[in-house]
Order: C-alpha cells, then structure tokens, then sequence
C-alpha cells in the first residue's frame, strides 16, 4: 500500500523516537530484569503515543488504525516489548470503555489512560478459561448498590502497576457459556484486589504479567462497565482491535530480524566470501522480505477496512493476527539460523526478536482460535 | 513575539553521501531531512513560546517537495509555515539565497530571526550572517544557549576554546548549532493538524517585490560551482619496519606531507 504522506510522517516519526529512545541498554536491563521502565514510559506518553488512537476529547491524539499499526509496528522493529507499552492504553485498556463507556466513566479512566497519567489493564483470562473465556468462574454478586467480585485472573499483562483493571465476571449465576458475563473498572486499590508474583517469561520480558485475584472486592455500580450481563460480545470486539496490534506488532519484529540478517550475511564471511553469495542464504532473505510484504499489505488493509467499518473488518483482524504472528516466528527462527551459533547468544538481537515473536500466536487468541474466527466466518 | 525560523531540506548524508556519473550529488537516492542545525533553531524557538507564548514561523527556499519539512515543522509546533519556490531561484549560491530569502522575511513581522549554524549539503555557514546583512541586523552566530529577556538576547556563543555571553536587542539575528538542544518528537496530533488543520504558504518569484532579478537564481550568483567530485578513496595501506624512534619520526613526517598536522 502507498502511504498518504501524513502517514508516511507518522512513520517517521515513530521510527525516529523508536531508534533514538529504545537504547540498548534499556532493552538489556528489560530482558534481564523483567521490570517495568518508567523513564521510557513517560516519554512515550509525553508525546501522545499512548493515545494515539484515542479521540481528542478524551486526551488522545485521534488517529485512525493505520497510524496506530505504525505506531506498533516501528515500535517493534526496535523492540517488541516496548510496542507494547503504547499499546495497551489504545486497545485493550482503552477499548471496551470506547466501545460502551458512559461520558462519566470515559472522563474518569479514559482521559488519564490516553495521557498515559494511568494504567487499565484487560482481565479475561482465567486459570481454567483461556481460548474458552465463556468458561470463566469470577463470579459478581449484586449487594445493594455494589458488586461483590470473587475469582482469580491470570496472564494479565500490566497487572502489578495497573491502576484500573477491566475485569469480567458473570453477574447471571443461571446462565451458562458466554451469557451472562458483565464487565467492571476495578480498581487496583480497592480491598481485596491482589496481584500474584510476576510470571518468570520467555520472552517480552519487561511488562510484567501476573494474576489479578478477586476476594470479596465491593465495586460500586457506577463502575459496571456497559449493559449488565453483556460484556462478553465487548470483550471479543475489543479483542478485533487488540488483535491488529498484535499483528503489527509481529510484523514490526519480523522487519527488524530481517534487518539485522541482511546486515549480518552481508558482513560475515566464510569460505572467503560474505555468506550472503550463497544462495542458500540469500533465498532465505529473499523469502523473509517476501513473507513480510505480504503481512504488511494484509493488516494496511484490514486497518483501513476496519475504520471503514467494512463488516468483513472481524475476520480480516484474525487474519492478519494469525499469518502475521505466525509469519514472524518463520522469519525470526531464519534470522537465528543465518546468524549461525552467533545467533543463539544473547548479545545479537535476533534472540530476543526470536523469543519475543513466541507469544505472538498465543495472546489476544491463539492462532487456532483465530482460524475458528476466520472459518466460522467463511461457513457462516 | 514573532520569531522567524529559516529551514533547509538537505540529503541526509548520515548513511553516506551518492553521487550522479557527473559528478554533482545524487539528491533522488539520499532521503531528504530537516537540517539538524536549523532543527536545533526551531526547537529553541519552540522553546521560547512555550515559555513567552511567541509566534513562529517556519521559511525555507526551496523545491516543492519541502513542503513535507514544513508539515514536520508545524507538527513539531511552528504556527505557520511559508515555502518559497519558483524555477527562477534554483541554482542559488549563498549570495542569491540570502537575498531571496530575506526579501521573503520582509514580508513579515519578527523580532528575532533564526537560522542554522550551517547546512550539512552546502557546508558555507553564510546564508545567516548574510540575511542579517541585507535586513541590517546584528548576527550573533553559533549560538550554544539563547536566553529572551525582556526586550533582548542573552546568547552563549561558542569557540573553538571558550564560549562569550553576548547580549542583543532585537530584532535580530541568531544561527544555532546542534549542540544547543535536543530537538522535540512530532505528536500524532500534532502531525494530524499540520495536514488537515494547517495551510503552507507558497510564495514565488512574483511575491517577492523587494528583490532585484539581478541577485537571484544561478544568474544572480557571484559564485559558480565548476566541478564537483568524489574524495579519492584511499589506496592500500603501506607496512613499516623500523624501529620505533625512526617509526613515529616516519609517521610524523607523513602527516605533515599530507598536512595532517
């Protein structure tokens, strides 16, 4: 896809903040410590990046997809787990309050949120109810004016600084499945909220994941999030836009292994030539670039046709998610291969790219999960 | 307060520099930038409004295709932006650019006018000091720090081995080096304004009345460029065996041939 020259500035500018500010350095003591970097947060936030598809008059900066998958995308090129960072606010922490938030709600969570001044995280996933959240036993009782929240969430991305968690649970004890579920902005601080230790990852190490559990937390009813018993067609809307962020995501780390590849075969010699005249290796090039052109006039398209409103824009999202994400793992696991035995230590990049790809067909749905999104849709 | 920033789009030459069989620079090939000196001049002037709430604009000379630096300039947070371009004014040498580009600055109100030390492509750091000529301006040039007070400037101006504090009253003319800060990020908003909510004025030859055709374009330049080249890459290195006194005299004497030292 040509790019409109604001979105070819846009690109820039992701870029130019990505390669500047993502130092090495920070993406060292990320990987190593696991922990969440502020400094970096609060740049990106100075400079609107956590709203960047966020309306004006809720804080954000009101782009439209596209720029908000370059924004991933640029991101990921030099760092995946930072395009996760800027990510969050503008998908699945900001998304089901856009999606059904009352003027109340929106002020109060998605102004600070856009501004990155907060953090909202999305709790879906349970011990027992991952590709199946219809499955999920968080219970929310009604008590007078609140609710009274027991259960336990788990894999929640940004869980241990999150100010605000949305979190689901079934308020119609009688129903069954996906019926029945309603959502709630907890918050974090409330008695009774807990978070469990930080997971130990293999990759994207520097967001912390953990559990979110629930004992008796009285959320007002002011906090119910949308129509009650409602939530769930919420949450897998909300899930359509999360997935074209995971899908740039993927596609930006894809870019930046080929990168350090091309630069790598160029350079290393054996046999007394660069290794990039053998054609087995430079075939592998050629197939990684042209893997990663295809992802990338997918998702361009699936997200102009989301912001088109095009109703094939559900099924075009889980497309792009599943052969970006698996694309990537292809891509990165060549990169490793070309870099040789270099490849598997920790001082060249392609590792991290390699490790932090994993995820990629597993959170925001699996990849199976996105081929029962795309099939049903087809058989429909 | 009304500061003029004068802006150059140059080759990036960070990844290299290529040039066309004939020798003059292939401009197509090399992506084209904000000159990072001029940046550093926008960013203090940005800086200054958000203390003091002045006005800037942004102006540059130029092909058309600027108007891209321009939109990065008001998405930066320039309040307007004026291009000045027309066949008439290609070719210029430093003489007929800071004619042209101060018969533009005419036109407008300042009180302070900034430009870049130097731009990386052409190399001369005159087209400031220039400007300040033809306007009757003092020039205070490689400008490390620019504070505004009241109605003046207070600069730092920088040498080779010390710096001077020089005070200015405006309006006036000030070029800034790259040292002096580290120039702000676009917003996506702000890159969303600089399209669809802001205008870049283009003026040509025409709009330009205090300007004689006898100082622009090639044909108002005093200077022409004869012939541009390459550097002569490097031959083969040469290996000595002497012993370390003759060796480092052998050196020395080779950097001075070379005029090294």
């Amino acid at each position: 896809m040509i790019l409109s020259k604001e979105h070819e500035l846009m690109r820039k500018n992701f870029r130019n903040f990505a390669e500047t500010e993502f130092t090495k350095e920070i993406q060292d003591e990320l990987d190593e410590t696991g922990e969440f970097n502020w400094e970096i947060w609060n740049k990106m936030a100075k400079y609107g990046f956590a709203g960047t598809k966020i309306p004006v008059e809720y804080g954000g900066q009101g782009g439209d997809t596209l720029s908000y998958v370059l924004m991933n995308e640029e991101f990921a090129r030099v760092c995946p787990v930072l395009a996760i960072y800027a990510n969050t606010p503008n998908s699945l922490g900001g998304g089901p309050l856009l999606a059904c938030g009352t003027e109340e709600q929106l002020q109060k969570y998605l102004t600070p949120a856009a501004q990155g001044k907060k953090h909202i995280v999305f709790a879906l996933t349970e011990p027992g109810a991952g590709s199946d959240p219809g499955s999920m036993t968080t219970k929310a009782v009604q008590d007078g004016e609140y609710f009274v929240l027991n259960g336990r969430k788990c894999f929640i991305s940004g869980a241990p600084f999150a100010d605000y968690a949305i979190v689901y649970a079934r308020t119609d004890l009688q129903s069954k499945g996906p019926k029945g579920i309603s959502m709630f902005i907890v918050d974090m601080k409330l008695p009774g909220v807990s978070c469990g230790k930080p997971e130990h990852k293999m990759g994207i190490n520097g967001y912390p994941t953990s559990d979110i559990i629930l004992e008796d937390v009285r959320v007002h009813q002011s906090d119910l999030l949308g129509p009650l018993h409602k939530g769930y067609a919420v949450a897998m809307k909300t899930l359509d836009g999360g997935r074209i962020g995971v899908a740039a995501q993927s596609l930006g780390c894809a870019q930046g292994a080929l990168e350090e590849s091309i630069a790598y075969a160029k350079e290393r010699k054996q046999f007394g030539k660069p290794i990039s005249y053998n054609q087995g290796i430079s075939f592998m090039l050629a197939d990684m670039a042209t893997e990663i052109e295809a992802a990338r006039t997918l998702l361009y398209t699936t997200a102009q046709a989301k912001d088109a409103g095009d109703p094939n824009a559900s099924m075009l999202c889980s497309m792009a998610k599943y052969y970006c994400s698996e694309m990537a793992n292809r891509v990165c696991a060549k990169a490793v291969q070309i870099h040789g035995g270099y490849g598997y230590i920790k001082e060249y990049k392609v590792e991290r790219f390699y490790r932090d790809a994993r995820i990629m067909t597993l959170y925001e749905g699996t990849s199976q999960v996105q081929q029962i999104v795309i099939s049903r849709s087809l058989l429909k | 307060m009304n500061i003029v920033v004068c802006i150059k789009q140059v080759p990036d030459t960070a990844g290299g520099v290529k040039f066309n069989p004939d020798g003059t620079l292939d401009r197509a090939s090399m992506l084209a930038i904000m000159n990072p000196d001029d940046k550093a001049g926008l960013e203090a002037a940005l800086r200054i409004k958000d203390a003091t709430g002045a006005k800037v604009t942004v102006l540059t000379m130029g092909l058309p295709k600027a108007d891209v630096m321009l939109r990065e300039a008001m998405a930066m947070g320039a309040d307007e932006a004026i291009l000045v371009t027309d066949r008439v004014l290609g070719g210029a040498d430093t003489w007929a650019t800071s004619s042209t580009v101060a018969a533009a600055v005419k036109k407008l109100d300042y009180d302070l006018i900034i430009t870049g030390r130097q731009a990386i492509d052409g190399d001369t750091a005159q087209v400031g000091p220039q400007i300040a000529e033809h306007l009757g301006l003092p020039v205070i040039s490689y400008a490390e720090d620019i504070k505004v007070e009241g109605d003046s400037v207070v600069v730092k101006r920088q040498y080779e081995d010390r710096y001077h504090m020089v005070k200015a009253k405006m309006p006036c003319l000030i070029t800034a080096l790259s040292e002096l800060n580290e120039p702000r990020y676009m917003t996506p908003g702000g890159i969303f304004d600089a399209y669809d909510e802001k205008e870049v004025t283009v003026w040509g030859r025409a709009d330009l009345t205090d300007l004689d055709d006898a100082n622009i374009g090639l044909a108002g330049s005093p200077t022409k460029i004869a012939k541009a080249s390459d550097k002569v890459a490097k031959g083969a290195g040469e290996k000595v065996n002497l012993d370390p006194t003759e060796s480092v005299n052998y050196l020395m004497e080779k950097f001075r041939e070379k005029h090294i030292i």
